[in-house]
């Protein structure tokens, strides 16, 4: 089966100028440095990194909320950036994007029925009476009383807002869902309920997830596959259980080292990483993670690797392997 | 010996519109810490743990009051102090760290000052040893080069630094107790294992005690030896970590176990059904209930006492009632009643 959305070398530079006169761009900020990646139908990847590791780039990239500086996104087989018209409308509409913080991506404003039916009014010609009736059913879809049409945001709990937010993601036969750390903002008990129904709607629907997050635990278990992203590029990208299992590279290592324990009695190894994330404005030269990393030999500092399949599916972004 | 903190039947209420609404936040909460001890206070959002830490070192907002129980410090009531007096316990003998380092360091003064206040206050240092104190302290708490850090201020940190700084404060008046208040929730995954090792690391150097509020069960497996799961306002189970995740006896200690993604498991997780209940409008009987995947019908009736469930453990639920059958049933309620 081919893809749903392929990524071939994606970069997003942005500028760093100088006070507003005279404006003068003295650095770029390589937020997205060259990634290749892909969705098939009915998968969930996951992107792993912590904060600017350059993954809400990736997502605005996909959303066409930024346009990139180099490479191409083809959903379909099309490359989007030369789309227009009903292309980029039928775009829009198939692809849709829940954010981390239901509180804020739902408008108060608005009746829970106009939240949901916004995007049939954009993007259908049914009446109001058929938009209705199809807010109701995804209502059903993601576990909510019909009834609640009419309710506004705030007479609602966390985890029934970020299912509002779903339903409204997807009403409008969605393929690919970007699911920017959705269930971060949630209680522990409700993160669970969130997490089965995202699970079963791909189930029931066949849609696509892409799922971005910081939590290695909540995204191995949503994800088939995920990808590790650090300053901009993916260092290491497997099957979710196969990653888990051989984590390759120094930064995956230490991610896992990280990790809180299930259990009181989970052997707890000290990290061996040292200091923090170094800005994206000036990525050290070589390696990206070897000024930090425990194993980084002295090619390190001078050659950047390159990413090498050494399984199937299993890629690394390091000169260990 | 006596225990360093003793909290018995705390009661702290929100009372609003002249008394016609209360809010139990913290509803009969009693715990003890020991010297050195490390106690985890889980729950979700709005179970009254913070309450109960605000209650502690006297910081509750306006409309919230201690209506009942006690705190016992080091053999001084801190429930029945009065402002002026705790001030001289807070930061000398118990300090907190909040969630959000950038909202509890203050832009417009220096580390050096923020630092040194807790020590120029309750150590009366002053001068050169002062200063020598604030360097010792942000050593300890591996700012690189403290020396030259403590006259920058804190937009010239890292969010990972800012934490580290906020602790430096907090062990500045040489406390007995840390209070941390979900103190890693804005960290980054590596930051904050590099955090919880060093605090684990002061702890050992320095005895403090430390209170872990958190929602994050993972963070109390790694950090705690005593957990105390909190509900809708009361301590549901209590016990030490080990035995409670080995054996969870309540039924929404399991609940929160279950629904925690396991690493490398595909295993589908185990959701609570429903909602955390409003503290205002209560449902009858156990909290629990209308959530319980094994409610009685006397759940809904009933509110459980705590009960004994082994040496250092107690449960409030049905489940663990211990099974003693010349025990009448009228005592039973009148024990839950009170």
């Amino acid at each position: 089966m081919p893809p749903l959305l392929e990524i071939e070398g994606l970069t997003k530079h942005f500028p760093v100028t100088t006070a507003v006169f005279p404006r003068k761009k003295v650095a770029w900020v390589k937020a997205v440095d060259g990634i290749d990646f892909s969705i098939n139908p009915a998968e969930t990847p996951g992107v792993i990194g912590e904060s600017g590791c350059g993954k809400t780039t990736t997502s605005k990239l996909i959303l066409l909320q930024e346009s990139p500086t180099a490479g191409t996104i083809r959903f379909d087989g099309q490359d989007i950036s030369g789309l227009s018209g009903a292309g980029l409308m039928r775009y829009r509409r198939e692809v849709q994007v829940v954010f981390q913080d239901p509180y804020s991506s739902l408008s108060p404003r608005m009746r829970v029925s106009e939240i949901i039916a916004e995007p049939l009014q954009i993007h259908t010609n049914m009446t109001r009476q058929q938009q209705q009736e199809r807010v109701a059913e995804v209502l059903d879809l993601v576990g909510l009383r019909p009834e609640v049409a009419r309710l506004f945001p705030h007479e609602f709990s966390g985890g029934q807002r970020q299912r509002v937010a779903i339903a409204r993601a997807l009403v409008t036969d969605t393929r690919l869902i970007v699911l920017d750390e959705p269930v971060s903002a949630l209680d522990v008990s409700i993160r669970a309920q969130i997490m089965n129904q995202l699970e079963e709607l791909q189930e029931r629907l066949g849609v696509s997830y892409l799922f971005i997050g910081h939590d290695l635990a909540t995204v191995a278990h949503i994800s088939h596959r995920i990808a590790v992203m650090y300053l901009g590029q993916i260092v290491e990208l497997a099957e979710a259980l196969e990653l888990c299992h051989r984590p390759l590279h120094p930064y995956t290592n230490a991610l896992f080292t990280a990790a809180l324990p299930a259990h009181p009695d989970d052997k707890h190894e000290k990290l061996a990483l040292s200091g923090e994330v170094p800005s994206a404005l000036a990525p050290p030269p070589g390696c990206r993670f070897h000024p930090r990393c425990p194993k980084a030999m002295a090619r390190c500092a001078i050659e950047a690797p390159v990413r090498k399949e050494v399984d199937p599916g299993h890629s690394v972004r390091c000169h260990l392997y | 010996m006596p225990s360093l903190l003793q909290v018995s039947n705390l009661q702290t209420h929100y009372v609003s519109f002249g008394g016609a609404r209360v809010v139990k936040a913290v509803d009969r909460v009693s715990f003890t810490l020991e010297e050195g001890e490390t106690l985890g206070m889980v729950g979700e959002s709005g179970c009254g743990k913070t309450t109960t830490c605000l209650s502690i070192v006297g910081l509750l907002p306006a409309g919230a009051q201690i209506v009942g129980g006690r705190i016992d410090y080091a053999g001084q009531d801190l429930a029945a102090m009065s402002q002026s007096e705790m001030r001289r316990v807070r930061g000398a003998q118990i300090a907190m760290i909040l969630q959000d380092p950038m909202a509890s360091l203050n832009p417009l003064f220096s580390i050096y000052r923020q630092v040194a206040e807790p020590a120029f206050y309750h150590r009366a240092l002053r001068g050169r040893s002062l200063g020598a104190r604030v360097r010792e302290l942000l050593n300890a708490v591996r700012i690189p080069s403290p020396a030259m850090r403590m006259r920058e201020y804190p937009h010239q940190m890292s969010g990972g630094m800012r934490q580290r700084i906020v602790g430096a404060i907090a062990l500045a008046g040489g406390p007995r107790l840390i209070i941390a208040d979900e103190p890693t929730t804005n960290l980054d995954v590596t930051i904050q294992a590099q955090y919880l090792d060093l605090l684990k690391e002061l702890q050992e150097q320095t005895g403090v005690a430390i209170i872990f509020v958190t929602h994050n069960l993972g963070i109390v497996a790694r950090m705690c030896d005593k957990l105390a799961v909190m509900y809708a306002g009361k301590i549901v189970e209590a016990g030490s970590v080990r035995e409670l995740f080995n054996t969870p006896k309540h039924p929404y200690t399991k609940a929160l176990l279950g629904s925690m993604p396991k690493l490398g498991s595909k295993e589908k997780l185990s959701a609570i059904p429903g909602q955390p209940p409003d503290l205002a409008t209560l449902p009858p009987g156990c909290a629990f209930h209308p959530r319980c995947p094994e409610a009685l019908p006397r759940c809904a009736i009933d509110t459980p006492a705590e009960f004994a469930v082994g040496p250092q453990r107690t449960a409030r639920c049905w489940l663990a009632e211990p099974q003693i059958a010349d025990i009448p049933g009228e005592l039973h309620a009148a024990a839950a009643g009170n």
